[in-house]
């Protein structure tokens, strides 16, 4: 039997409203508008892997992340949770326990008021994992040890602590709860680069160790190519192309991956010249039509610019582009 | 605790404003000589038989006829003046801080569910609070009053009248603690503090008092303070407007409008003397909540 991935995306879309209030919209005659932050998204994130989403920002990236843990609810598609449903996954505080996420900004993600104990042991208490404050004590310790911080630290608040050390701490609390599965929204872009370094190299030590599943969300295709199993790229709320990272990284098909890969800085082709990816990303609120990327790539033609591509398979890799169809690639 | 009190920005801020400790000082000296005054009066304004119709209307102590024994002179009935403004104080700040507190718990309670819960909720609860805006406090606080008095028999009047009147001033003075709770909420509610309680399915009641309501507190802090000297005055304007409370509790509202009576016959210290006090007291009490503001605002450190 094939094992059920752990997170399971299908046609998954959320819209937000973002009209103006009623009595203005009368006035002018407006319709209500509403943003397409993810349109008809899948994809499957397998035991053990990492699953990275890249993409500018306002592609929608977070939105995922945030849909994957049930912050928000889908506008319309399935989201599955261990081959259930992620709603009623998220009913069952055992199924519950098994996700958590760490967030962006180490600085707004820690409660200021809270010593870091608390904010560790939180859901330890939530979840009732562990009953004595000994035995919570003695856990927060051991968790804080594992992401190389000192037990004594708990006694702490969090301003106590630099950028870094704070990512750590949300570590320890996302581990907390003995989870199998964890969102990773753009964990290291708040941090030095240096301190990056240390943050995923702990993230992958961990996800080895205790055998995770990570959803990766990132704007540094740097920081994916060190994480991921798989990787998906997100232009405009969708996903434009999605397979085995190594492959991706070795051959680029969507124009838009070209374009990002060739962003990277690369310390043996100093001085040759690049294509930087020139314009503005369309407003998701009246996305043009077509494939939305077609304002921005150099390979459009009318086609891309009336008919909206269908994913194809090539190779392993799932990709929504008339020109890799096409072979005018 | 104490040592990292006394090595904190905030206490810092203090010692460098001198009109922050004269204020703290005064405010300090009036809530002890409250408290404290069944002990500390000269008096007891309130023993019927201590009191001489003999001693009434003696002025203070600096003028021609004065007595040192009744400092700043008695009323009509021969009531030491001193004594009197130290009990009433004490009724004063009594109303005035449950007035307060009770404000306080509706409208942080109001605020956090309005800002955590948005949309319908919110936008109800804050058409409420612009309505009761729109009138001046004290006609809600007059009409708070008179329901009660309409709806409640006569022999309870006297008895409750306290309670009535915090109702009444709370009720008058709780949109602002909701408001002010409401705009940090909503804040607050989107930072990814509260959403990685969220993600552990934390109940939103719990969100709100643990995570919310702890960084919330400084600007209800400032908000406090300020309005305390607000109640106070709106106690004493209603007491003088004779809908407070009954001679019987005189608060400082009450001794002025007895005073009152006598000032064009002469007999000026009987309304003065607890007018300045009330006065001094709500100046203190704005000054302190002046710097208050000023301290925990980090953007003016």
């Amino acid at each position: 039997m094939v094992d059920t991935p752990v997170l399971e995306a299908i046609g998954v879309s959320r819209h937000f409203d973002v009209s103006r209030p009623w009595l203005q919209r009368a006035l002018n005659r407006e319709p209500r508008r509403f943003l397409r932050a993810v349109d008809n998204v899948s994809f499957a994130v397998p035991r053990g892997t990492t699953l990275s989403l890249v993409g500018e920002s306002g592609c929608g990236k977070s939105t995922v992340a945030r849909l994957s843990v049930g912050l928000y609810e889908p506008t319309s598609g399935d989201i599955r949770f261990e081959g259930q449903d992620l709603a009623a996954a998220r009913a069952d505080s055992r199924l519950r326990r098994k996700m958590n996420m760490i967030f962006q900004d180490p600085y707004a993600s820690l409660n200021p008021r809270w010593r870091v104990r608390d904010i560790v042991a939180e859901p330890i208490r939530a979840f009732a994992l562990l009953s004595g404050d000994a035995a919570i004590t003695a856990r927060v310790g051991e968790l804080l040890t594992q992401v190389g911080l000192a037990p004594a630290d708990g006694e702490k608040y969090p301003h106590e602590f630099s950028g870094g050390q704070r990512q750590r701490i949300s570590i320890a609390r996302a581990l907390s709860s003995a989870p199998d599965f964890l969102v990773c929204d753009e964990p290291t872009s708040a941090l030095d680069v240096s301190v990056q370094a240390q943050i995923l190299n702990l993230m992958r030590d961990l996800q080895a160790r205790l055998n995770l599943t990570y959803l990766f969300i990132s704007h540094n295709l740097a920081v994916v190519r060190h994480m991921s199993d798989a990787l998906g790229v997100m232009y405009l709320g969708r996903i434009v192309e999605l397979g085995p990272a190594e492959t991706i990284f070795a051959r680029p098909l969507h124009p838009y991956t070209r374009l990002l890969l060739e962003a990277i800085p690369d310390i043996e082709r100093v001085g040759t010249p690049r294509t930087p990816v020139g314009g503005e990303v369309p407003s998701p609120i009246a996305p043009p039509p077509g494939c939305p990327f077609h304002p921005r790539c150099p390979l459009a033609n009318d086609r891309c610019r009336s008919e909206k591509p269908a994913h194809i398979h090539v190779e392993g890799v799932d990709v929504a582009c008339h020109a890799v169809q096409e072979g005018r690639v | 605790m104490l040592a990292r009190f006394f090595d904190s920005d905030f206490f810092y801020s203090f010692r460098r404003n001198p009109v922050a400790m004269v204020s703290a000082a005064v405010v300090f000296m009036i809530i002890v000589s409250a408290v404290f005054s069944p002990w500390l009066a000269p008096h007891n304004p309130f023993d019927l038989a201590s009191l001489n119709l003999l001693d009434s209307f003696k002025p203070p102590f600096f003028q021609a006829d004065g007595e040192l024994s009744y400092p700043l002179g008695t009323d009509d009935q021969g009531r030491d003046v001193l004594s009197a403004i130290m009990y009433g104080t004490r009724i004063s700040l009594t109303v005035g801080v449950l007035a307060i507190a009770f404000a306080m718990v509706v409208g942080i309670g109001l605020g956090l569910l309005a800002g955590y819960a948005g949309g319908a909720v919110d936008a109800l609860l804050m058409r409420i609070v612009d309505v009761q805006l729109s009138f001046p406090a004290i006609l809600i606080a007059l009409l708070v009053d008179g329901i009660a008095r309409a709806a409640l028999p006569r022999e309870f009047h006297d008895r409750i009248q306290l309670w009535v009147l915090v109702v009444a001033i709370g009720i008058a003075q709780w949109p602002q603690f909701a408001r002010t709770v409401r705009g940090s909420t909503m804040v607050e509610r989107g930072r990814e503090y509260v959403m990685a309680a969220r993600v552990i399915g934390i109940p939103s009641v719990r969100i709100m008092l643990s995570h919310i309501l702890p960084n919330v507190l400084g600007p209800v802090l400032v908000i406090a303070t300020l309005n305390l000297g607000l109640a106070v005055l709106s106690e004493a304007t209603l007491s003088f407007l004779g809908v407070g409370l009954p001679p019987t509790q005189p608060s400082l509202g009450t001794l002025i409008r007895i005073g009152n009576d006598f000032l064009f016959s002469g007999e000026w210290w009987v309304t003065i003397f607890p007018g300045l006090t009330l006065a001094v007291m709500v100046l203190s009490i704005n000054l302190l909540g002046d710097w208050l503001r000023d301290a925990l605002n980090p953007r003016l450190r």
